[in-house]
Formats: C-alpha cells, sequence, structure tokens
C-alpha cells in the first residue's frame, strides 16, 4: 500500500467510526502497558469503539504516526479528531475531562464515577 | 542503556530555556521515565500541543529510542 492509500484507509476509519483506539494488541488482549491502560480507561467508561492492532501491519503502525505528526502509539481518536497518546487521555480522565468530552460529542458512556 | 535522564533533561531545556524539568527514572533501568515540563511557552496551548512540543524538542527520539517517557506538561501557576 502507498502512504496514500495508508492515509486514506486512516482517515477512513476515524470517519466511519465515532471512538477509535489505535493499539498493540487489541481491546481485549493488550500488548503494551501503554495501550492496555488507554483500553482500560474506555472499558471502565462503558465506550464502545474500534480498535484497529498496529502490530498487524507496520504500513499502519508508520502511517498512523505520520497521518497524526504523533510518534507514538496509542492514539485515540473520537469523531474523527486526534485526543491523546496514553499520558493525555490518562490525565484527561483523571480531571473529568474524557467524559466531558464524551458527553460534548454524544458518545454513550457510563455515568461519571470518581477514579479511584 | 539508550537515553540517560541528563540527556532528555538537556534536550528539554535547550528547547524552553526557562522549563522546570523533573525526570524520574521509573523502573531504574535506563528506560523507562517519567518526565514533568513547567514552561510559559505552554500559556494558551492545548495539552496535544504542549506534548507535540516537548517530543519536537526531542527530535525523533520519542517513539525510537527513547520507548517509555511518560509526560505531563502545564504552563506556570500565576
Amino acid at each position: 500500500m502507498s502512504q496514500q492509500a495508508v492515509h486514506d484507509w486512516i482517515r477512513k476509519t476515524v470517519a466511519g467510526n465515532d471512538v477509535v483506539l489505535f493499539m498493540k494488541g487489541t481491546k481485549n488482549f493488550p500488548q503494551c502497558g501503554f495501550s492496555s491502560q488507554v483500553a482500560q480507561i474506555l472499558g471502565h467508561l462503558g465506550v464502545e469503539y474500534q480498535d484497529v492492532n498496529v502490530l498487524d501491519s507496520a504500513e499502519i503502525r508508520d502511517g498512523i504516526k505520520g497521518f497524526t505528526n504523533w510518534p507514538t502509539i496509542p492514539q485515540l481518536y473520537v469523531k474523527g479528531e486526534f485526543v491523546g497518546g496514553c499520558d493525555i487521555i490518562r490525565e484527561m480522565f483523571q480531571a473529568g475531562e474524557l467524559h466531558q468530552l464524551l458527553e460534548e460529542k454524544g458518545i454513550a458512556h457510563h455515568p461519571a464515577t470518581m477514579t479511584a | 542503556m539508550p537515553m540517560k535522564a541528563k540527556e532528555i533533561e538537556g534536550l528539554i531545556r535547550a528547547r524552553f530555556p526557562d522549563a522546570e524539568v523533573t525526570i524520574r527514572d521509573l523502573a531504574g533501568d535506563g528506560d523507562h521515565y517519567a518526565a514533568h515540563v513547567v514552561t510559559s511557552e505552554f500559556k494558551g496551548k492545548s495539552r496535544v500541543q504542549q506534548h507535540k512540543m516537548v517530543y519536537d524538542a526531542l527530535d525523533g527520539r520519542m517513539g525510537g529510542v527513547l520507548h517509555a517517557l511518560a509526560l505531563t506538561t502545564a504552563p506556570p501557576k500565576d
């Protein structure tokens, strides 16, 4: 696949799914601690999301870094917009901002709970 | 040992001379760090923008030789 084709595929994936997590491994079997943390947070919030395992494809693994201009995996997209990587998602979750974002974007999720 | 804490700190300070940089070696193995960066240059910037500025300061090392850098950023408190 050309880089253009990879970027087109990513663009289509983030446009066609409300919440997409580019991660190492899958939501049920994360293969990296950072990806695992974000999957856990989304699971805790009860958010339905599409997982994309970048370990399945070197083209997507490199492609997503260029597409977002962000050097690391995981990467979370909500309604076609890049929200952040692991550190930002964790900070937003702890500050209640992730919950607020889901609310604003109309994404179904569990009601707010205090974080542990 | 891919990168020393001092080296990471030096790259960040070179880009943000006023920055307060705190680096912790999480596992004692020289490969898993946490960095906290506070600089006036983050004022008015989103979290994503702030992190991108630090990644730019690290000049391609993030995601490469530097696999595990847990990053938190903030503008100074007034």
